[in-house]
């Protein structure tokens, strides 16, 4: 049997696309880049993965350029017809410019670029991005944002991820991660494609890519 | 070629951090009278051909602004 394929997308200014690949493939999946100005997803593409960096410098609104280029016109295709798509902090930005994940991300109410290691609570355990695990159940992953705290109204979406404790960007219900109704389109801020290997301190972002490939 | 000048701002009820750092930093400079401060943005657009101010419209509902957190103004300049 032929590894699932799954397309990283890369946008000028895209920065985690090989820690992103190099996660797909951890899982068993195969990894190939698209970019910005392609107008198709790469034959025989069955997952996307859009990851974190700063595409089009985040001019205008973080995401807001990347939105609006040929790939996610693919992109949305691709979901619309039932495909998984993983957005990772620029990914999520991007994600919800785009209209395939209600909101928008805004500054974090500090003002400052934060970067650390967090407890993230998984606020539903009925899709497939947590891998099974049960609602209140932590999985450890980093994040490093300056534009993170999600806005817009929960029930238009399902709350997949919330940060654990005090609030690190002002998001509403201390909202980390979501997914669209049906589930097959999942942003989050923190960076699962970092919590990979126990040399970095936790393995659970592994679950959110091994969901790409089920 | 018109110019056509489109001013974004955060709306009115959704935080404005950034409005509010520079208050702040304002406030310390003994700037003591300013109650709310909100930073925007303005745009300026040279088009040709016909409609200018509609056609800034929709660039502005297209791409231009995000209408959940930021409302736009549209003005050609006489």
């Amino acid at each position: 049997m032929s590894a699932t394929r799954v397309a990283v997308l890369r946008f000028p200014g895209t920065l985690d696309h090989e820690s992103a690949a190099r996660a797909v493939e951890g899982v068993g999946g195969q990894a190939v880049y698209a970019h910005h100005e392609d107008t198709a997803l790469p034959e025989g593409t069955q997952a996307v993965v859009i990851p974190g960096g700063f595409s089009y410098g985040d001019h205008l609104r973080p995401g807001a350029l990347a939105s609006r280029t040929p790939i996610m016109a693919a992109v949305k295709s691709h979901a619309s017809a039932g495909g998984k798509v993983l957005g990772i902090c620029n990914g999520f930005q991007i994600l919800c410019e785009s209209g395939l994940l209600p909101g928008v991300l805004r500054p974090n109410a500090s003002l400052s670029f934060i970067c650390r290691q967090a407890d993230l609570e998984v606020a539903d355990s009925g899709t497939a991005w947590t891998g099974g695990r049960l609602e209140g159940e932590t999985l450890s992953i980093p994040f490093k944002h300056h534009d993170g705290a999600w806005f817009g109204d929960p029930g238009e979406t399902r709350v997949v991820l919330r940060y654990k404790g005090e609030n690190p960007n002002g998001s509403i219900d201390r909202i980390a991660g979501i997914s669209n109704l049906s589930g097959n389109v999942m942003g989050l801020m923190p960076h699962p494609e970092e919590a990979q290997d126990p040399l970095l301190g936790s393995v659970d972002g592994r679950v959110l890519f091994a969901a790409l490939l089920s | 070629m018109t110019l056509v000048v489109v001013t974004v701002m955060p709306k009115k009820g959704v935080l404005d951090p950034q409005g509010q750092a520079v208050q702040g930093a304002l406030a310390h400079m003994g700037f003591a009278e300013v109650s709310d401060v909100r930073v925007g943005k303005r745009i300026e657009l040279e088009i040709n051909g016909h409609d200018p101010a509609g056609q800034a419209t929709k660039m502005c509902e297209d791409l231009l602004a995000n209408n959940l957190i930021e409302d736009f103004s549209v003005e050609v300049p006489g």
